[in-house]
């Protein structure tokens, strides 16, 4: 059953919202982690965000995270890419894994991390320059394209982002001039354009109408044919339609975590549960 | 990713560029802090021996050659002061409690503060020339009442711009608890308004005073200066500033000496009622 | 503020009357002193151009560029202050910019957040230090060690160079228009990194970590993120600078060497129009004098409100895009 198909339906029911077509896919066990997080925990000053995560996070597969305000969710998506370190208070203990090497505790550069690791935000944050310039900012970073090469990654991106069509006649305007929804695709682009391996999305669509939404959630499932994709989101129903594996989180901790399917449909803890069915949060 | 390692060399070199330059910040840094630390410390060394010596303070202004003290030049200073802050103050309290209470969205305020905040910047010595033609001309002598007038109107436009910005932060509930009390605008603005915004008048009335205080431009074709002692407003008043800058160029030590001493004086009132006027603000906030 | 048990019957507090007259005189009072600081700068204005009738009606527009000064003869010309004023407030903007720049870009990303506010006081204290005082120090102090160490050194690096070499030739004499700008720009550069620090914290964080989170370093992300973001409040910043340098006084006139002279080194002694009044204004004799004086003040008035008043149009547009006040 087709995400778009399953909005059209009046009941909006999570079960109905569930994708039909991962019956059949690979269980958690089964598949490639591109992240291993273990025994995650965070401090803002003296205050503990998070307690004691571990999880496994599948490649090419999108992951969401969700749970009630307060709960931890976007204070885990920012340690993945070390986000945390730009503010000194903030502080990491534990082990996040990608290929092996610890990105708390790793020696290297934080900036060679970030760009391995792409970013999207809850508002769009387009830069103050032009449309083309917003997408080759971070391929500048580190590789020096010729300018055909440059366009052509421009477009590629533009392109996979579904948003190539409406700009590719005003790549010289600003990128504030586009609407919200686009700026948001722009931003997903200028993500995409440095070829991270894993994108971490904080609440891509809390701050877009419903047809930019729709748009942007289209683009996150084709994404994950060559991304790994982890995204936090306040909306279960978007949850249930986007991704494939759901983590539940509670008040820093990781209250349960599965496939989609089983999160929505057949809960394992009753915490889970109570959320889910809206019995608080 | 195979572009995003540390033997990139474009990386390497933006991480250079990047070194060099966050260094260069922190040098403009240590180059500001070196002329403070300059000029502090030159204050303090060729100053202080004056600044401790009793007869500073009580000893007049001498002739040439000869040693003395500041004493009218202080007194002078502080009259001149006084009275400039008391004429420009209510002044603008009362145009700020405009823009701030009556004015909002009328032209004719925005205008007004557009004007005040040009004015808050416009050279002091034109100032001085103003208050010369209208002033000073007209009843053809110089007179320590002219120098308070330059003064007050250096002071007017800062008293204007915090007053206003003061009685804005005021929460709007406040002004509405009072009303609905039944109260007149009139009173609340005065009792209420005033009351809860007090503190950063307060303040902005010490930084004004810590202003003019150091303005040598204004006084200089309004109250220019006496060697004798005089506190009448209404003939040419000694005054720190211009006494300084006589003493300074001319070629006599002991003038010099005193030139010193005055410029430590004043920067140390300026500087202090400055820390006093921002810690007041901080308390209160 | 009246309490509850004194109202009386018809609801209003006891013990204050009615009477709208008194709100009505209020507000007027008010209106009043607004009015008079509205009409502040208008009268300035006026009163210096009647106050310059003299040599306008006898110049015209040619006062502007005649360098002529000879108070005897009575020939009157306002070119070299006012190439004096521009010439120190260029080079003091031309220094005094990146420093503003550098250090604005240091408390805000730089510093850790102990320092921030310790550091921000310090350099708020050279705003607070009296323009005299920079004057004095500038002539007794700094001008005998410029004049003997470093500027014989330039003088002599740049005696070659086809451009540099002019602007920089003559005897080391220690004041003059380059000293006198490189003074003008230590005292604006407080006014210019408070108003670039306070736009730089205007940048919404999303924006920086946007950028941050592709890979790009510090200076990176001020320099193409942060700088176009605040643009216009940066600007506005630069201004405010100019226009205080443009009308200073006191720290100009103890080291521009009082000399009405045009000369294309900066090494030589010139004239501003705030060093020329300070100087002589009260040594003028005649009618005529006094109305080249008044004129050049006219002059100064004009520029500078012209330069401030630029200022606020753009420092209040940033404001506006930001929903802030500046």
């Amino acid at each position: 059953m087709d995400a778009i198909e399953a909005r059209g339906a009046k009941d909006l029911t999570i079960q109905t919202a569930v994708r039909g077509d991962r019956a059949g896919e690979a269980t958690l066990a089964e598949l490639q982690p591109k992240l291993r997080i273990r025994n995650l925990n965070f401090y803002y000053g003296g205050f503990q965000a998070l307690k004691n995560v571990t999880m496994d996070v599948p490649e090419h597969r999108v992951t969401a995270f969700i749970g009630p305000s307060g709960c931890g969710k976007s204070t885990l998506l920012r340690t993945l890419n070390r986000m945390y370190s730009l503010y000194p208070e903030q502080r990491a203990e534990g082990e996040i894994l990608i290929d092996g090497e610890n990105l708390i505790t790793t020696k290297r550069d934080v900036s060679l991390i970030r760009a391995r690791i792409g970013m999207v935000f809850q508002k769009p944050t387009p830069f103050p320059m032009s449309i083309y310039d917003n997408i080759a900012f971070g391929v500048r970073l580190f590789e020096r394209l010729t300018r055909r090469d440059m366009d052509e990654r421009v477009e590629a991106a533009l392109t996979q982002a579904a948003l190539w069509g409406e700009v590719k006649d005003k790549l010289g305007q600003s990128g504030q001039s586009l609407s919200g929804g686009q700026q948001q695709r722009l931003c997903i682009a200028r993500g995409i354009a440095i070829k991270p391996e894993v994108l971490l999305l904080d609440e891509p669509c809390s701050a877009l109408d419903p047809i930019s939404t729709a748009k942007v959630e289209e683009l996150i499932h084709e994404l994950k044919t060559d991304y790994t994709v982890i995204m936090v989101t306040h909306n279960m129903q978007q949850a249930a339609r986007v991704s494939d594996f759901t983590a539940y989180m509670y008040l820093g901790e990781l209250i349960e975590y599965d496939a989609t399917d089983t999160i929505f449909i057949k809960p394992k803890k009753s915490q889970t549960e109570d959320y889910i069915t809206g019995r608080f949060g | 990713m195979s572009v995003a390692s540390p033997t990139n060399p474009l990386y390497r070199s933006r991480r250079r560029f990047n070194l060099v330059l966050l260094a260069a910040s922190a040098a403009t840094l240590a180059f500001g802090l070196f002329w403070l630390a300059w000029i502090l410390g030159t204050l303090l060394l060729e100053g202080g021996g004056a600044l401790v010596r009793a007869t500073l303070y009580y000893q007049m202004t001498p002739p040439p050659g000869a040693d003395g003290g500041l004493a009218n030049a202080i007194v002078g200073s502080l009259i001149m002061v006084t009275v400039g802050t008391l004429a420009g103050t209510p002044v603008g309290i009362l145009a700020g409690t405009y823009l701030a209470e009556y004015g909002r969205g009328s032209w004719f305020a925005n205008a007004t503060r557009f004007l005040n905040d040009v004015l808050l910047s416009a050279p002091s010595i034109v100032i001085g020339l103003f208050v010369y033609s209208v002033y000073v001309a007209k009843v053809k002598h110089f007179s320590g009442l002219a120098g308070s007038f330059a003064l007050a109107l250096l002071v007017i436009p800062v008293v204007v711009r915090t007053t206003d910005d003061m009685l804005k932060l005021v929460p709007g509930s406040l002004r509405e608890a009072a009303a609905a009390l039944g109260c007149p605008t009139w009173k609340m603005v005065v009792s209420v308004t005033y009351r809860a915004a007090r503190t950063g008048i307060l303040t902005g009335i010490l930084l004004a005073v810590a202003r003019i205080s150091g303005e040598t431009a204004p006084l200089l074709f309004t109250a220019l200066n006496n060697q004798f002692w005089s506190t009448a407003l209404d003939r040419p008043m000694a005054n720190l500033p211009v006494v300084i800058f006589q003493f300074a160029m001319s070629p006599y030590e002991d003038w010099q000496r005193l030139a010193w001493g005055g410029a430590a004086l004043i920067t140390l009132a300026v500087l202090a009622l400055n820390i006093v006027a921002r810690s007041l603000f901080r308390k209160s906030a | 503020m009246t309490n509850a048990t004194t109202m009386n019957p018809s609801g209003r507090p006891r013990g204050i009357a009615p009477a709208p007259w008194k709100d009505t005189a209020f507000e007027w009072l008010t209106r009043a002193f607004a009015l008079v600081v509205f009409s502040l700068l208008a009268a300035i204005v006026i009163s210096l151009v009647l106050g310059s009738q003299l040599t306008l009606e006898k110049y015209g527009f040619a006062f502007i560029w005649s360098a002529d000064w000879d108070p005897v003869q009575g020939n009157f010309g306002a070119l070299v202050p006012i190439y004096g004023t521009v010439a120190t407030s260029l080079i003091a903007m031309l220094i005094g910019v990146p420093v503003s720049f550098g250090i604005a870009l240091f408390l805000t990303e730089l510093s850790p957040a102990w320092l921030k506010r310790p550091l921000g006081t310090a350099i708020e204290l050279l705003a607070g230090i009296p323009s005299i005082i920079y004057g004095m120090w500038g002539l007794f102090v700094f001008v005998p060690i410029f004049q003997s160490y470093l500027q014989p050194w330039i003088i002599d690096g740049l005696s070659g160079v086809p451009l540099a070499g002019a602007l920089f030739e003559g005897p080391p004499i220690g004041i003059g228009m380059f000293t006198a700008g490189l003074i003008l720009s230590i005292m604006v550069i407080p006014f210019i990194t408070a108003v670039m620090r306070d736009v730089f914290e205007l940048v919404p964080p999303m924006l920086k970590e946007s950028a941050y989170g592709l890979g790009a370093t510090t200076w990176e992300v001020v320099w193409q993120v942060v700088l176009p973001y605040t643009r216009v409040g940066v600007i506005g910043g630069i201004m405010l600078g100019l226009g205080r340098a443009l009308g200073e006084t006191m720290a100009v006139t103890f080291v521009i060497g009082n000399a009405h002279r045009l000369a294309v080194s900066l090494m030589a002694p010139g004239n501003s129009i705030a060093s020329a009044l300070a100087n002589e204004f009260t040594e003028a004799v005649g009618d005529l004098y006094f109305s080249a004086l008044i004129e050049l003040g006219l002059i100064l008035f004009l520029i500078t409100t012209v330069v401030l008043a630029l200022s606020k149009l753009l420092l209040m547009r940033m404001a506006r895009a930001e929903g802030t006040r500046t």
